[in-house]
């Protein structure tokens, strides 16, 4: 059958079973929109601006582990997915965004909205096509889902140009080859199951890796079997069971204390899909000195790139778990194990003495619902939700771990909500906040039950926080001073704003917020009137070892 | 960090407009330091060849190396190895050649075997093949004469018996 263009595109997209795009219509785009709306059996969820349309498909790709698609005309819409794209880039997110561009005849000569948006995103997707013959569209569709949801996951451009999507050719539906990993062979394992059994004291660290290739169960399995403590990064919260007794909480800069004194005196690190960041590793020479360390990857490029491996294993975390498991011996070790419990409970007497953040936080999670997809900014109240909202599941949780995109969290929110069809969480500070809460308006027109909860400490917390460490309490541009109410604002957008202070009930008021974020299907703004001078513990200092830990705020 | 040296990469690739962008991008991105990058098409139209010399050590070359097998437009790479390849490089050179040093620069060039392409009143254009290191001492011994601009093409790397970089497997099989 012959079809135009855009409505090749659209059929590309519901092969591809694409039921969600989140962008903002323009000039150069007017084709396929036009063949959406025709179409209509696609939802296409208007955002306020070209990053929230970004960072929804992502937050949405996070949530479903399908692959998030997103709309923007040529020339600024295409630049404004740029930080969306980089976020979705260095977070391995399975995302497809799609820009129009000015027609053949136009190209180069710097026309109106031109911009070469794929020399731009080169070093942001993990491949990226302009599409100059509409002969050529079907085919580079369908490849840029597959490499976007295939191998180390990531984003993936097409940049379409206006004569393409006007130009009519044969269309044949095809239907989607579905990406399996390839599965892993007991041979490749010997020396992996084989160091394992010799370790005395292992442990494993769980990485974004373990969610993308659905391997939690397994990760548990091995855990159990080998009587291994886990504990996982940024990107892999949620793949362990928060409430486990094996779990020791989040590693890295701002991890528990549990996490830490497990890395340091093990004697094998079994890393699974993690890439050893410095937010990880901190130090580089000395973070796995002495230790054997099994690295497994699905990405060739992170071997030995930060932490040289002992052994490594290029391949999908789950098919890897899944052949290693049966291989392992079952072994408990009382003496390596023995004791977590009672590291444990330095973490959990600080969560005890509380700052209002945590109060808030802990509250909030034993509120919602167990499967309320949690997101977050960027910033001091990342870190607080990642330590103290404990998640049970992957797939719940969406925060900038690679770039720290500030202002991700309320495009993030709307995609989780679209992809999970439920009550969703986002914890923000007021500075991500007043980047783009531009798309509480999207969040308010959608109808979307969204509890945003705004720590609002009147600064950029996370910074204050290293300038008092480092700057010997220097406050450059970080006091925000804004006099904003955010229970107006909320209220002038549609949704709705309530207050906590350190005199509220805080459960009593959240428990109304859920209530009526729930009935409503709206959002809502809970204000948290937190103090400016709350820091994130425990914290270790960049580029130094795990020892050097510390409980206490220490300023100069 | 061990010893730095330098690295000779061949690889396939698309023969497509932007294939060179990226493959140069990534190593401004990770920091790397090219000496010397050839690009030609080869006997099969969809694909170009290209040789690149890099200065750095071993971490360098298998993270550029894998970083670049990473690239969608890559298709086949290795590592060249001094022994088993044929290296070869092209230069071409004009210099000061007034007459009365017009016959020592002769002779130079017989003892190399490079060729005079181009003579006018006072210069003259050589053309000599071979591996770098030939050239390298070339330049040497003409560089007294005065050198009024030269060109090198950059390494041009073949391996020797009957392997080709096509018939490799996958860089990613190769090593696992």
């Amino acid at each position: 059958m012959k079809l135009k263009g855009a409505e090749i595109l659209i059929n590309c997209l519901l092969e591809q079973g694409v039921d969600t795009i989140f962008g903002y219509p323009g000039g150069t785009v007017l084709d396929i929109y036009d063949a959406l709306f025709r179409n209509g059996k696609i939802n296409h969820v208007l955002t306020a601006h070209e990053q929230g349309a970004a960072h929804a498909a992502d937050g949405y790709a996070r949530v479903t582990g399908k692959v998030g698609v997103c709309f923007a005309t040529s020339g600024p819409g295409a630049t404004n997915l740029v930080t969306g794209i980089a976020t979705a880039y260095m977070d391995s997110i399975p995302m497809v965004a799609i820009t129009g561009n000015v027609g053949l005849n136009m190209l180069g000569r710097d026309s109106f909205q031109e911009i070469d948006i794929c020399g731009i995103t080169i070093p942001i997707t993990k491949h990226n096509f302009i599409v100059k013959d509409v002969t050529e569209l079907a085919e580079t569709i369908r490849k840029a889902f597959y490499i976007a949801n295939s191998g180390r996951k990531g984003p993936v451009l097409i940049d379409i140009l206006k004569n393409v999507q006007i130009a009519e050719c044969e269309y044949e539906p095809k239907t989607p080859v579905a990406f399996k990993p390839y599965p892993v062979f007991a041979s490749k394992l010997y020396s992996v199951a084989e160091a394992i059994n010799k370790s005395q004291k292992p442990v494993i660290i769980a990485g974004g890796g373990v969610i993308s290739s659905n391997a939690a169960g397994y990760v548990k399995e091995l855990a159990k079997k080998i009587d291994a403590p886990i504990t996982y990064t940024l990107m892999g919260k949620g793949a362990v069971d928060e409430n486990d007794d094996m779990c020791l909480g989040m590693i890295g800069m701002h991890g528990t204390v549990a996490a830490a004194r497990a890395v340091m005196n093990s004697d094998t690190i079994i890393a699974l899909g993690t890439r050893f960041s410095d937010r990880v590793a901190l130090n580089r020479d000395k973070f796995a000195s002495g230790k054997t360390v099994i690295h497994v990857d699905i990405d060739n490029a992170e071997i030995d790139k930060n932490i040289p491996s002992t052994i490594a294993v290029m391949e999908d975390v789950g098919e890897t778990l899944k052949a290693l498991v049966p291989m392992v011996k079952e072994d408990k070790k009382p003496h390596w194990t023995g004791n977590i419990a009672d590291v444990k409970q330095i973490d959990k007497a600080r969560r005890d003495e509380g700052i209002l953040a945590y109060k808030i936080l802990s509250t909030a999670a034993k509120i919602a619902p167990c499967d309320t997809p949690l997101i977050t900014d960027v910033g001091q109240h990342q870190m607080w939700a990642a330590q103290y909202y404990p998640l049970t599941a992957p797939r719940l949780f969406c925060s900038s771990g690679g770039l720290g995109t500030m202002g991700y969290g309320m495009g993030a929110a709307l995609g989780a909500a679209f992809g999970s069809g439920k009550l969703t969480v986002l914890v923000t500070g007021d500075g991500c906040f007043n980047m783009n809460m531009n798309e509480l308006s999207t969040a308010v027109t959608q109808g979307v039950p969204l509890v945003i909860i705004l720590m609002n400490n009147g600064v950029l917390g996370m910074v204050r926080q290293w300038q008092k460490i480092f700057y010997q309490r220097r406050f450059s541009q970080t006091t925000l001073n804004k006099k904003t109410d955010y229970c107006k604002f909320a209220e002038s957008f549609g949704a709705k704003g309530v207050v906590i202070d350190e005199n509220s009930n805080v459960e009593e008021v959240l428990k109304e917020a859920f209530a009526y974020a729930q009935e409503n299907c709206a959002p809502i703004v809970v204000n948290c009137l937190i103090p400016c001078d709350d820091n994130v513990l425990p914290m270790i200092k960049p580029g130094q070892t795990y020892d050097t830990q510390l409980q206490k705020m220490e300023e100069n | 960090m061990s010893e730095l040296k330098k690295y000779t990469i061949g690889a396939l690739v698309a023969n497509k407009s932007g294939v060179l962008t990226r493959i140069s991008g990534l190593f401004t991105r990770r920091g790397y330091n090219i000496e010397s990058l050839s690009v030609c098409a080869t006997e099969n139209s969809e694909l170009s060849r290209m040789t690149i010399v890099l200065w750095g050590d071993e971490y360098t070359l298998y993270q550029m190396i894998k970083q670049m097998d990473k690239l969608e437009d890559v298709k086949k790479i290795g590592c060249a190895n001094e022994l088993d390849c044929v290296y070869r490089e092209l230069l071409l050179v004009k210099v000061s050649a007034k007459p009365d040093v017009r016959s020592q620069l002769v002779e130079i060039k017989e003892i190399y075997k490079a060729k005079v392409v181009d003579l006018s009143l006072d210069t003259m254009i050589l053309e000599l093949t071979g591996t770098p290191y030939k050239l390298d001492g070339f330049l040497k011994v003409i560089e007294p004469y005065g050198i009024l601009e030269m060109q090198r093409t950059g390494v041009t790397v073949l391996a020797r018996g009957s392997h080709t970089l096509k018939d490799r497997d996958c860089y990613s099989d190769h090593i696992n």
